[in-house]
């Protein structure tokens, strides 16, 4: 009995290995390498709403008003954030809304999640000189875009990695998402076409 | 001797009464003259041996697409649609692809010895790979349609490549992107994929992983050449069935993750209506008669195969019905070749025109029984103002209608 359980907890280690490689599903084909955790960081840049992947960084809207000049952005987006050629960044003088929607499609006040704000700005602007932004530059505008909108009132606020997700921003939950998908099904329950 | 001599003496008669005969009525045909006159030569070049060019006689092109010019003064290309009025079978050659971005990209410019596709987050082993390493995997080769959220039909629309050019299909060929997640090891609590590509802003989508673990390609083939550099060269993800911004392009990365990301291309399609955001996700059951169609004209009465293309987002094409009379009764078409799931399958349909004006439309049924409506259909469905133009709702897929006059002109009958 002793020996038997000796043996049994020798090969223990081995009999949980093999479990949990066989439930995380082996490599078949051992091809690829393992990516240092420097290259994983350089291209890890779509930002959850949790703000997981956040860069340390921060940012006032009071310092975001200058390099919404400096950086360009008002050439296209306006000075008001409103005018230019390229879409409105403040929300639409409709009064006091129940629905957020009204204020019209405009990044910083529709969006979700402020994480979605951060990530637009850092991997979509400026326009051909993406990726150029500091993560303190992009913390700043984010901001000022968020003074401007009323989504914050302290042009002072800081903005970092911890306190960018924690934002409320009005349609937080008012969104639809896509349907859960599986092979096989319509596009929407119960419509023929 | 003699007798080449004799031939060669014979080949000289033959050319002037060939070259005789064009100065006579193209009706009256000359005795001797020949059906068609003898044609030139393309002389042989070094480049028409390394890669061989279409006939001189063939001009059929891509228009830009979505009231933008592509390439625009910066050369930036946005949206470019596919002449699908003289696509012949169900191919559309990788130079007519069409092509879309999501504000204006320029083509990035890889060298593919230097690319890299890297799978990360919810894993249990992050992977790099090299394109060599990926075309060691198994791979697939499937045909499979891609289409544009933006295809959609309107009354100033006049050709079939105005109204339809923003879907295109190829034969794909690359890795299932489920070979490489097994690879990888995917964690239990991983219900999302983000994907994204090395353009300028670095588009990315959220996909669900059932659907990235059912049918998704992560392709370096088209059409059994190399991807071209405006549809993601080396590497470019296929979602099949999904609307074109999920068949991401230069694919750099795949993040697994436990949630929507909300990121880039998917705020594009951010909506407060629960049904738009399912109407503008998976393709719906469309069709549409590439010829006639608008802007041709039919020389006169008599017989016509009248074809055009059927796809779905939903699976196989299960059958097209044609209708001459503007929606009265409406026929069975033939489906050329065997219907492909998520790929384009050509419809044909033998029409004796009788000279007279008259309407023509098809409608796809799909293998999951999805019915391609009619606008007018659509409308009554959302119970729309009847006295207002019908809004289809999402994605674009109802029935187009060309009107044929008694002239043969065929115009686009939206109203």
């Amino acid at each position: 009995m002793a020996v038997f359980t000796m043996r049994l907890l020798k090969f223990l280690p081995l009999l949980m290995f093999l479990g949990i490689s066989a439930n995380a599903q082996s490599p078949t084909f051992g091809l690829g390498r393992t990516p240092t955790a420097g290259e994983i960081e350089a291209w890890d840049i779509a930002i959850s709403p949790t703000g997981d992947e956040l860069p340390v960084g921060s940012g006032t809207a009071n310092q975001g008003s200058e390099l919404y000049l400096s950086k360009g952005c008002a050439g296209c987006h306006g000075t008001t954030g409103a005018g230019g050629l390229a879409p409105r960044l403040i929300k639409r003088d409709v009064g006091e809304v129940d629905d957020p929607w009204q204020y019209g499609r405009v990044l910083p006040i529709r969006s979700p999640f402020a994480t979605t704000v951060w990530d637009f700005i850092n991997r979509g602007m400026p326009l051909g000189q993406e990726g150029t932004l500091t993560p303190d530059e992009v913390y700043s505008i984010t901001a000022y875009l968020f003074f401007l909108n009323d989504v914050i009132e302290d042009d002072l606020m800081v903005l970092d990695e911890v306190s960018l997700p924690q934002i409320q921003m009005p349609n937080r939950d008012n969104w639809a998402q896509v349907p859960d998908w599986f092979p096989g099904q319509p596009r929407l329950q119960g419509y023929p076409y | 001797m003699d007798s080449q001599k004799t031939d060669r003496r014979e080949f000289l008669k033959r050319s002037a009464a060939v070259a005789g005969g064009l100065t006579l009525g193209a009706a009256e045909p000359a005795l001797g003259q020949a059906v068609a006159p003898v044609p030139a030569n393309i002389l042989g070049t070094d480049e028409l041996v390394g890669y061989g060019d279409r006939s001189r006689f063939v001009t059929s092109e891509r228009i830009p697409h979505g009231g933008r010019a592509s390439p625009d003064t910066f050369g930036l290309d946005f949206h470019i649609a596919t002449p699908l009025q003289d696509s012949v079978g169900v191919v559309t050659p990788s130079s007519l692809h069409y092509m879309g971005t999501t504000r204006g990209s320029y083509v990035p410019d890889i060298n593919p010895a230097e690319h890299r596709l890297m799978i990360h987050g919810m894993v249990e082993r992050p992977l790099v790979f090299t394109m060599e390493e990926i075309k060691r995997l198994p791979s697939v080769t499937r045909m499979h349609f891609i289409e544009c959220a933006g295809n959609r039909s309107n009354r100033r629309h006049t050709t079939v490549q105005e109204t339809h050019g923003m879907t295109s299909n190829a034969e794909w060929t690359g890795v299932l992107l489920s070979t490489l997640l097994e690879e990888a090891g995917v964690q239990d609590d991983a219900d999302w994929i983000v994907a994204e590509g090395v353009e300028e802003v670095k588009g990315a989508s959220s996909i669900p992983m059932t659907k990235a673990m059912d049918d998704v390609l992560i392709c370096y083939g088209m059409n059994g050449e190399d991807v071209r550099p405006q549809q993601g060269f080396p590497l470019r993800m296929l979602a099949p069935g999904f609307e074109g911004i999920f068949n991401v392009k230069w694919l750099r990365r795949i993040k697994v993750v436990d949630r929507y990301y909300m990121t880039y291309n998917d705020y594009g399609h951010l909506t407060q209506d629960p049904v738009n955001a399912a109407l503008g996700y998976q393709i719906g059951p469309k069709s549409v008669i590439t010829h006639p169609s608008g802007g041709q004209q039919l020389p006169g009465k008599g017989f016509y195969e009248v074809s055009g293309l059927a796809w779905s987002g939903g699976g196989r094409v299960d059958r097209v019905e044609v209708t001459t009379d503007g929606g009265l009764t409406w026929t069975d078409a033939k489906l050329r070749g065997t219907a492909q799931p998520m790929a384009h399958t050509r419809f044909t349909f033998e029409w004796d025109w009788d000279g007279s004006a008259c309407e023509l439309q098809s409608r796809c049924i799909d293998e999951i029984g999805q019915v391609q409506p009619s606008r007018a259909q659509v409308a009554e469905f959302w119970n729309q103002p009847p006295d207002q133009p019908p809004r289809v709702r999402g994605q674009d897929n109802s029935i187009q209608p060309w009107r044929v006059d008694s002239d043969g002109s065929i115009h686009n009958a939206i109203a």
